[in-house]
């Protein structure tokens, strides 16, 4: 059986291939994407937040997008969208009596892009149109190269990049850190317009040696609080409230350029639990492997090639003889 | 070399009634079509955010595409492996899956937002490589191409093209091998494409493996196509049962199917995750159903029963909707973005895959009328 022997090396080729090259792509897998040199950021401090929409606000007019309904006067977005970049989103439990606790009590968090180090939707788009800017670390989106196929909004752990379905000129939605407003020496209207200093900005590193301050002091001391951006003349004096342990975006996915504080712990904001390695890494470390220099898919098509032209030789397609 | 007959036209009528049925069907099709430039995808669709993948990908990609596998499959077999007994088969494959990833390509195109700028991907200013989706669209970009040519000799020979014919046959054995290294490029990578979706596709089902269970069962989808159509068309135009062909295309369905479920509770058992297979859910409902299908044709052809063409065909129907199933699990059924996000398909995307549907039947039928596909008299030589 001459026949089944070859199927079984082709097949046999193939596999051994493709096995191969996922094991050794286990072994060298892509390198962890490090936090850019310049990166921006925010932090977000939930025990600061009086949930007083702002923010919300601030955005849509910084961004120019359109309200989710049909009155413009009176604009109230429940979740990002299309249309809406930036909520603020309420965990409420009982009578809701107490801010900051989790049974009777109620918490306020901020739901937009967290610019991660390794985002899944830049490894996913095919075609540019999501880039992570190599000094700021602002995950950007540009709608001159996006074709509108969505893969970025289904590969997004956090569910942030949004489409608008309603359109035939659609478009992808996503927070880009009001980039736009940079280049005009402001910063980004959330923590620009934030009355209590909840939504700051900042240079990552200064951000995470606040954190380190805020949770470094004992719930109920009086400390000043910086307004708008870290390292700005606005600051105020408040209170430290009690913070859970945890510090979302720290190690989610690979580490992002937003941080959350919160005084209750994240599952109960709707925030998922992710492990700290980013998917986009173990896909790229698999893609990689298989098509590493093309080495494997070239192999494999001089043996096909190989055997195509031995049993096709002096036939024609239909397999008979000339 | 096996004796076979000369593939020649069919001839018959075009339109007969069924056909009109089809056509009414690609009428539906186009005027939903026609509200979904105008008004956009969410007019017609029940796509959302938490869903932006629905049937239009799931079905008439992902799944189109690996049914669309029995061209590759069948010219494996017939050209790579040397089984001269499949040539018969050859043809009529290479036309469904020249059909099916047509398919496959327009609905990616009325599927996405910006189709205007649909070139991107092939654009070296714009082509982002680490994108899994980017080599699946050149890939199946390219393999549509080459079917095209993997085809054409049926249209050089209607038209009595022979210097062409010939010349063109001498290159021939280029594009059946470029025409089996694509597919396995990108129906592996139909599955890759699910990693970067990391957690929210369930542990039952993302894997490292992911590349390699899509394309087995890609492979099984693909025999287990042509099984079916090959059934079909001789009960239709009333000639034998291929039972020889059949047969041993079914044979090679059953190994790949064993395959399958050991490469996946394998892979289970590595992972530390096998407790999961007993999880009360809907989700493990669909993974044994799967595994019980994709186990069927081992059951079904064991001892003498291998030679029943009932059998065969329901084994490889089995094989298929093994396939079927887990594409659609595996998109769909195991992704989660969270609470509060639903989808099922709407009625204007069912209508507009069914009318795709309709439409590749109808250029089957036209094409095995018109075109040398099938065998003149293939009854008298086998079964």
């Amino acid at each position: 059986m001459m026949d089944r022997r070859k199927a079984l090396t082709v097949i046999g080729a193939g596999c051994g291939a493709a096995v191969a090259s996922s094991c050794v792509g286990t072994a060298e897998a892509r390198a962890i994407k490090q936090m850019p040199p310049k990166a921006l950021g925010l932090l977000y401090d939930g025990t600061l937040c009086v949930g007083c929409n702002a923010c919300v606000s601030a955005c849509k007019q910084a961004n120019d997008m359109p309200p989710e309904g049909s009155n413009p006067l009176y604009d109230q977005p429940v979740d990002i969208s299309g249309k809406t970049l930036n909520v603020i989103k309420a965990y409420r439990s009982g009578m809701a009596t107490k801010k900051d606790q989790v049974v009777d009590g109620f918490a306020f968090t901020k739901m937009s892009c967290l610019h991660c180090l390794d985002p899944s939707c830049v490894s996913a788009c095919p075609v540019s149109a999501m880039t992570k800017d190599p000094q700021t670390g602002i995950v950007k989106y540009s709608v001159d190269a996006c074709i509108g196929c969505r893969y970025c909004v289904a590969a997004c752990p956090f569910g942030v990049p949004r489409f608008t379905y309603d359109t035939p000129d659609p478009k992808i939605s996503k927070c880009q850190l009001c980039q736009h407003r940079l280049v005009e020496g402001k910063y980004a209207a959330c923590a620009e317009v934030c009355p209590t200093g909840a939504t700051l900005f900042g240079p990552v590193e200064e951000l995470k040696k606040e954190i380190a301050r805020r949770k470094a002091l004992p719930p109920g001391t009086k400390t000043t609080f910086p307004r708008g951006r870290i390292g700005g003349n606005d600051q105020y004096e408040g209170t430290i409230g009690t913070y859970v342990e945890h510090v979302y975006g720290e190690r989610e996915i690979g580490g992002t350029q937003v941080l959350h504080l919160s005084g209750v712990p994240f599952e109960l904001l709707d925030k998922p639990a992710l492990p700290d390695v980013a998917p986009a890494r173990i896909s790229e470390s698999v893609q990689h492997a298989i098509y590493n220099k093309l080495i494997a898919p070239i192999g494999f098509l001089g043996v096909l090639g190989a055997l195509a032209w031995k049993h096709m030789r002096g036939k024609d397609e239909d397999g008979g003889e000339k | 070399m096996t004796e076979h007959a000369a593939p020649a036209p069919l001839g018959g009528r075009l339109f007969t009634p069924f056909a009109r049925v089809l056509t009414a069907f690609v009428v539906i099709l186009v005027a939903i079509l026609a509200v979904r430039f105008v008004r956009g995808i969410g007019a017609v669709t029940n796509l959302n955010d938490g869903y932006p993948w629905g049937l239009w990908i799931a079905w008439d990609v992902v799944i189109g595409s690996a049914l669309g596998a029995s061209g590759f499959t069948v010219a494996f077999t017939a050209y790579i492996l040397n089984r001269g007994k499949y040539h018969p088969m050859v043809r009529p494959a290479l036309l469904t899956a020249l059909f099916g990833y047509m398919m496959a390509g327009a609905s990616v195109f009325f599927d996405i937002g910006r189709y205007w700028d649909f070139w991107h991907i092939f654009s070296p200013k714009y082509m982002q490589v680490n994108s899994v989706l980017f080599e699946v669209a050149l890939c199946i970009m390219s393999y549509t191409v080459v079917l095209a040519l993997e085809a054409s000799p049926m249209v050089f020979e209607r038209l009595g093209m022979k210097k062409l014919h010939a010349k063109f046959n001498k290159l021939l054995f280029v594009f059946v091998a470029i025409g089996v290294l694509l597919p396995t490029m990108h129906q592996s990578s139909l599955g890759s494409m699910l990693m970067v979706f990391g957690p929210q596709i369930d542990p039952l089902y993302q894997t490292k493996l992911l590349p390699v269970l899509f394309l087995t069962s890609t492979i099984g989808m693909g025999l287990a196509a042509v099984t079916v159509e090959g059934s079909l068309t001789s009960l239709a135009l009333g000639r034998a049962f291929e039972r020889d062909l059949i047969g041993g295309l079914v044979k090679i369905g059953r190994v790949l199917g064993l395959v399958f479920i050991v490469v996946r509770f394998g892979d289970l058992a590595w992972r530390g995750v096998l407790p999961l297979v007993v999880q009360p859910r809907l989700l493990t409902v669909m993974f044994w159903l799967e595994t019980a299908l994709f186990a069927a044709p081992l059951v079904l052809l064991a001892g003498r029963n291998v030679r029943r063409p009932s059998r065969m065909f329901v084994a490889a129907c089995s094989l298929a909707v093994a396939g079927i199933l887990y594409r659609i699990d595996a998109y769909l059924v195991a992704y989660n973005t969270g609470a509060g996000w639903t989808y099922f398909p709407s009625m204007g995307e069912l209508m507009v895959t069914i009318g795709l549907i309709a439409f590749e039947i109808l250029a089957f039928m036209i094409a095995i009328k018109v075109l040398p596909v099938l065998p003149a008299e293939r009854g008298k030589h086998h079964g």
